[in-house]
């Protein structure tokens, strides 16, 4: 009896220790956003680089470091393939992520990302005809994929917002936004098709082996190219960050705030068009991660897209690392094309913001 | 009385009223404002002219689609006019910096549709976003400012709550305190009361009549609540078709032939009783 007693109210002190400190995680959770973001990236630089351990360790042969001092041949698999292909995870899962959370905002719909908008199959049809007609090519020093890709993710955006755009009001309609993103894709991907039919074998090849999506690359050469189109497209994004959560909360307000509209929409479009179509030139469509990693960095560190964004970009690309890792090990041989990981977790989360969505908003 | 046109044609509407009193004493002033929504789109505001007094309370009425929101929005600068233009305590409203004029001049749009879960407090705290810097943060005076907004619109309780989550009422007193907030000379507010239940109407009435007497601050709201103007409101702008059909104090709009023409119809009566017009349609 005595005992009994003696557990019904350490269980209660539980409880309200419980309590008390929910209570004060969500009084946390009010403080100001400014001192949230420090304390938020530092976390997500550990996680980044934890992930980026693991990512480094597994693998089709998994490294130790003593092998890595003495055996050649380690050296060269660990320099040459492993590290480049999670530094390359690292980017692009930051690339997207971060062009996730910057859609979201601009067009003040959680489900968009550049795969739901159509950016990526833009990308993608852009990339098939570069490769098809001689993806060696180059126009200035810039293989000729990344600026097709670029173009291709591009005009898909503009298509896009333009269909989805009201002429008076200026509102951006949510469900017609996706319906149009798509149909878009639909069009790439038949587009796609067609030039894989026409190409030669080879070729064919090529675009088959692209379009599924891998992250395989040797050396650091690739990395560095990419990284001169990236960086300014991620700093353009980071500089946006402001303007993206005055934007997020509604367009004339944001405006009578001091926010230069257009300005602002051209900047994130070329910088999300930039970001997404090298991304895809290089890995393929890898889609949801600019869904599922924003809406994570949300739920653990709050609403304010100058949080959320920079946020985005260091979760992302744990993600992607831990993603790809995934997928290289969970085959024992041979290896699934990560985009097919992504998908598979992020149709679900899709689902669901959906169904969370449809409370406050009609589609 | 005037044969009563009974729709927007393009015919003239008689000599447009020139509106307010110009010169030193306006605050926001519109110089035969023009504009429409796009090229071969018909014009919704018409060779508006106003001008209106600092350390006032205006309204902005008249029947739907009148042009109301739109001369608002031309007033904050948050459309530009294609034809005339808006000058804001003596200079072109063009002429000013955004971000400054963001700290002069405070808009409420008629609804805000935030999809995001962000907290009431998080989006007053927006209205601070003219004094702060790109990469900072708002502090704890800009955190003490937001509260004092939310007080003043008797809207603290909601602080913490997420704003989707919120009423139509509850939203437009959040958007008022966001407003506030931005410490403005002039507030801009179209249709604030719309979704306020009895109480709180009054009470934004009686929060604007604080702010003008005791800041000096000038307001124009749009509304289609007609007894709220009298005896608190100092101008009532009545717009019809995009022109200006009668401006002045309450006591020279509101009557029954000038809102008959106003609204197009013959049925609205205006009395005086308890100190007070009262406004309606039989």
């Amino acid at each position: 009896m005595q005992g009994c007693l003696t557990i019904r109210a350490v269980l209660i002190c539980e409880i309200t220790v419980s309590f008390n400190q929910k209570s004060k995680i969500k009084n946390q959770k009010s403080t100001g956003a400014g001192r949230r973001l420090p304390a938020a990236l530092m976390i997500l630089t550990v996680a980044l680089i934890i992930s980026a351990c693991v990512a480094l360790w597994v693998g089709y042969a998994p490294i130790s470091l003593a092998s890595l001092r003495t055996d050649e041949t380690t050296r060269v698999l660990f320099f040459q393939l492993r590290l480049p292909r999670v530094l390359m995870a690292g980017v692009v899962g930051a690339s997207l992520a971060a062009v996730g959370a910057a859609l979201q905002a601009l067009f003040r719909n959680p489900l968009a990302e550049p795969l739901t908008l159509g950016v990526s199959g833009g990308g993608a049809l852009g990339a098939s005809i570069a490769i098809a007609f001689g993806a060696g090519a180059r126009v200035a020093g810039v293989p000729l994929v990344f600026l097709a890709s670029f173009a291709g993710a591009g005009a898909a955006m503009l298509i896009v917002y333009r269909l989805a755009r009201t002429s008076a009001g200026g509102v951006v309609l949510p469900g017609a936004l996706l319906l149009a993103g798509v149909v878009l894709n639909f069009i790439a991907a038949s587009g796609v098709v067609i030039i894989q039919y026409f190409a030669d074998y080879s070729r064919a090849l090529q675009i088959l082996r692209w379009t599924i999506g891998s992250l395989d690359v040797v050396g650091f050469d690739l990395l560095w190219r990419m990284l001169i189109f990236l960086i300014p497209g991620w700093i353009v994004l980071l500089l946006m960050a402001r303007d993206l959560h005055l934007l997020a909360i509604d367009e004339e307000t944001a405006a009578s705030l001091g926010v230069n509209v257009r300005r602002s929409e051209r900047l994130v479009y070329a910088a999300s068009s930039l970001i997404v179509g090298v991304t895809v030139a290089v890995g393929g469509t890898i889609g949801f991660v600019g869904l599922i990693v924003p809406h994570a960095v949300r739920l653990l560190f709050g609403e304010d897209v100058r949080v959320v964004l920079p946020c985005s970009f260091l979760l992302g690309a744990s993600f992607l690392m831990l993603a790809d890792a995934l997928a290289r090990t969970i085959l024992g041989v041979g290896e699934l094309p990560v985009g097919a990981i992504t998908a598979l977790a992020g149709g679900p989360v899709f689902l669901w913001l959906l169904r969370r969505q449809q409370r406050y908003s009609a589609m | 009385m005037i044969f009563i046109i009974s729709s927007c044609g393009e015919l003239s509407m008689g000599e447009s009223v020139q509106a307010g009193q110009k010169g030193e004493t306006s605050l926001l002033e519109a110089r035969d404002l023009h504009f429409a929504y796009g090229v071969g789109l018909p014009k919704v505001v018409r060779g508006v002219s106003l001008g209106v007094r600092r350390g006032t309370l205006a309204a902005l009425i008249g029947a739907n689609g009148s042009g109301k929101s739109s001369l608002i929005r031309l007033l904050g600068g948050l459309l530009t006019p294609a034809r005339g233009e808006v000058i804001f305590d003596g200079a072109p409203l063009r002429s000013i910096e955004p971000r400054v004029r963001a700290r002069r001049i405070a808009y409420v749009p008629q609804t805000t549709a935030t999809v995001f879960p962000l907290t009431a407090l998080e989006v007053v705290l927006t209205g601070r976003s003219p004094y702060t810097a790109r990469f900072r943060f708002e502090d704890e005076h800009d955190r003490a400012i937001a509260r004092d907004a939310l007080i003043s619109v008797d809207a603290l309780h909601l602080a913490h709550r997420s704003v989707t989550e919120l009423s139509g009422g509850e939203r437009q007193l959040v958007a008022l305190a966001r407003a506030l907030a931005q410490e403005p000379e002039c507030l801009l507010l179209d249709e604030p009361s719309s979704a306020l239940d009895l109480k709180h109407r009054a009470g934004l009435i009686r929060h604007l009549r604080r702010l003008r007497d005791e800041r000096q601050i000038t307001a124009l709201i749009v509304t289609h609540d007609l007894q709220l103007l009298d005896p608190a409101f100092d101008q009532i702008f009545a717009l019809r078709c995009g022109t200006m059909a009668a401006a002045g104090s309450p006591g020279e709009v509101l009557h029954d032939d000038i809102l008959a023409e106003v609204y197009d119809d013959a049925h609205v009566r205006a009395r005086q009783a308890f100190g007070r017009t009262f406004v309606w349609s039989e």
